[in-house]
């Protein structure tokens, strides 16, 4: 941390997010209920975002794998469902299953990615997209009992949006909320938050940790001084993918809905782009650089949605939002083979 | 360990993939109880469709620049040179002559950006291309979506949403439908055979391997061999890189045009969107790989590729009473075959080095 300096991203969105804020002040727009949003918004994404940490910093470069992840996430969850678990119990239970399932899947995506290794993100890509129409198949096809998770009527199995509304909707937004006059500050899900973060930040302080780094600094270099490369990645690749696990589950109970299919395609991108707005390089990150990107770009996200209705024109969100999204991953690119960080 | 040595070697064969694709296909075809003329039909309409689109990502792989997913920037400036064709009503030949003009400059400048960046990103081609093809997505939807009516003035007002600001998501083509598909069309019994446009895309087919034989071809196949000795003999291997991909933009603008003059309809913010995937996956079916190409794996692939693409809809209706696990199957086919490429060939190319 001792080196941070602002790079030209976050200096650019900052500047957006400012111009953003000023235009829904004229505007009249509320600025505390934004506010209590943007705290929902950084915890909800923001969990997604940690996820990458791990893979970052074993030198296995920015996870487009995402997916892999959060179909995990998705089948916990929907496991919990089917069972009828409601409450804390039931998000307790998903966030089991999701911890058993993304363990498997996390185990043979790392054997993959082991056998790619330099080219991590490509192969991400197109192991995370073939994937999910794989998983289309498990989704029509798995004997699911519950009947408010499938199709009602004609379709079969099950539907693309499962309400929570009976299981556990909102249950970490909910939990502890502290109101101060309009200010509204959600201590359990903040709690949550803290708590993966203190994980992933007590985690690089182990042995195995601190290996994770040294593989990501200098592959050649750990090997002669007796690290397992190939296990020091693969334990970095299940961690990952269980935090991925977990962030669709707290996305899934703050969002309202389990949302499978061909929802989790365009999942990885922004989450990328949210760490490399913090001030990723591609390379080893700290907890606060995702952090600090969430809630940059989720801000201005929540931002430009209400301004752009008000300017008519409502699909202009949706194009920034995707501009901007692949605009600072395109800058990452080029910034990080100029530097020659990557080999 | 024999067993082990002859299983890899024939997983690196260039026919195992072709091999799995017709078997595939086979029993595909064979539960989905199509008849065998409706198939040939239908694979001879995607193969002039989709034809110079797969053609043009032989070249970058020639030049050791892996597979150009930016080929929908070549078909997004097509696009947008149909749309302002449209939106002055230029009709008939000349709008189309017009249209073939604009598109093919933006296409150069196009590329000629697109060649600049990934010479920044030497080794991370492919997926440079992946993030450039979704960044001019969301460029090209903020000029018609947003743009058009707003800043720039249009005078057919037929094409633009109600609200007076945007296109519209479908745009007819009347005045230039199947123009040139009609031209030369052969009929033995039930199957068509579209003489012309088969000419056509076999040209464009010849025009490739002429320039693969030219000095320039050389040059560009010395490029993907080794950057660094043809830098040595005096080869501008940047420059080189830059026009593979000018050339590969200008070919995917006119493969677009025949998809789209052949659809007759215009899907603005979708035609272009799976053109990457599709292409590219329909190349690596005919047996090219990540780094090498041949102008007869693009042929032998589109038709490959699409027979599987056209059957296994009604394949899963039959098989499982649900043609959605056909779509899937689709889906996967396509991006799992991008997926084991890539995996089977890095995996060698970690093994060498």
């Amino acid at each position: 941390m001792k080196n941070y300096r602002l790079k030209p991203p976050q200096i650019i969105i900052s500047a957006f997010l400012i111009l953003l804020i000023g235009l829904s002040y004229i505007l009249h727009m509320d600025l505390v209920v934004l506010m209590n949003e943007s705290m929902v918004k950084l915890v909800m994404n923001g969990v997604l975002v940690l996820s990458l940490i791990p893979m970052l910093n074993v030198g296995a470069g920015m996870n487009f794998g995402l997916p892999v992840g959060i179909i995990g996430g998705l089948v916990g969850m929907c496991l919990a469902v089917n069972f009828r678990m409601t409450g804390f119990y039931g998000f307790f239970m998903a966030i089991l299953f999701t911890l058993m399932i993304c363990t498997l899947l996390g185990w043979i995506y790392g054997l993959i990615l082991n056998r790619v290794k330099g080219r991590e993100e490509i192969a991400g890509i197109f192991i995370g997209f073939s994937f999910i129409p794989l998983m289309n198949y498990f989704w029509t096809l798995a004997p699911f009992q519950n009947r408010e998770m499938l199709y009602p009527i004609g379709g079969q199995g099950l539907r693309p949006k499962i309400s929570l509304e009976n299981y556990f909707n909102h249950i970490l937004d909910n939990y502890g909320l502290i109101s101060i006059g309009n200010i509204e500050i959600p201590v359990g899900l903040i709690v949550i938050f803290a708590i993966i973060c203190l994980f992933l930040y007590l985690y690089f302080r182990t042995k195995i940790g601190r290996a994770t780094i040294a593989v990501g600094e200098n592959e050649a270099f750990a090997k002669l001084s007796g690290i397992n490369i190939s296990q020091t990645r693969l334990i970095a690749i299940i961690i990952s993918t269980i935090i991925a696990g977990f962030g669709i589950c707290i996305y899934a109970q703050s969002y309202g809905f389990i949302q499978l299919y061909d929802e989790p395609l365009s999942m990885a991108f922004p989450a990328v782009s949210a760490i490399l707005i913090g001030g990723s390089t591609g390379k080893k990150t700290f907890i606060f650089e995702a952090i600090l990107g969430t809630y940059l770009l989720q801000s201005m996200y929540l931002l430009s949605v209400p301004i752009a209705n008000e300017i008519l024109v409502p699909e202009l969100t949706e194009i920034l939002r995707t501009f901007i999204t692949y605009g600072i991953i395109l800058y990452a690119l080029l910034v990080r083979e100029r530097r020659g960080i990557y080999s | 360990m024999r067993i082990k040595e002859e299983a890899s070697r024939l997983l690196d064969s260039e026919y195992m993939v072709p091999a799995i694709f017709i078997i595939l296909s086979y029993f595909a075809w064979q539960f989905s109880g199509l008849t065998g003329s409706f198939v040939f039909n239908q694979v001879v309409t995607r193969f002039i469709r989709d034809g110079i689109l797969v053609l043009s990502l032989i070249i970058p792989v020639v030049a050791g620049m892996g597979l150009n997913f930016a080929i929908t920037v070549g078909a997004m400036a097509i696009q947008t040179a149909l749309l302002i064709v449209i939106a002055y009503q230029v009709e008939g030949i000349k709008g189309i002559l017009l249209a073939i003009i604009i598109g093919v400059l933006l296409s150069l400048v196009l590329g000629y950006v697109i060649g600049r960046i990934l010479n920044r990103v030497k080794g991370k081609e492919m997926i440079t291309t992946i993030i450039i093809g979704f960044l001019f997505n969301s460029i090209y939807q903020l000029i018609f979506l947003v743009g058009f009516g707003t800043f720039i003035p249009v005078a057919n007002k037929e094409i633009i949403l109600t609200r007076g600001i945007g296109v519209r998501n479908t745009v007819d083509l009347g005045m230039y439908r199947n123009t040139i598909d009609k031209l030369g069309l052969f009929k033995i019994g039930e199957l068509e055979i579209p003489l012309f446009m088969i000419i056509i895309v076999l040209l464009f087919a010849a025009i490739i391997f002429y320039i693969l034989h030219t000095r320039f071809g050389q040059e560009v196949k010395a490029v993907g061999s080794n950057m660094q000795t043809s830098e040595i003999l005096g080869i501008n291997t940047d420059m080189i890189r830059i026009k593979v991909m000018i050339l590969s933009t200008i070919l995917a603008a006119f493969g677009q045009l025949a998809y789209l003059q052949n659809i007759g309809m215009f899907d603005v913010y979708t035609a272009h969107m799976n053109a990457d995937i599709i292409s590219c996956a329909a190349l690596l079916a005919g047996g090219a790989s990540i780094k090498k190409a041949r102008i007869r794996h693009a042929l032998m692939g589109i038709f490959l590729f699409h027979t599987l693409f056209i059957v296994s809809p009604q394949a899963g209706q039959n098989l499982f009473n649900n043609a959605a696990l056909g779509e899937y199957f689709r889906s996967f086919v396509a991006y799992g075959t991008i997926a084991l490429a890539l995996i089977i060939n890095i995996k060698n190319e970690n093994k060498f080095s």
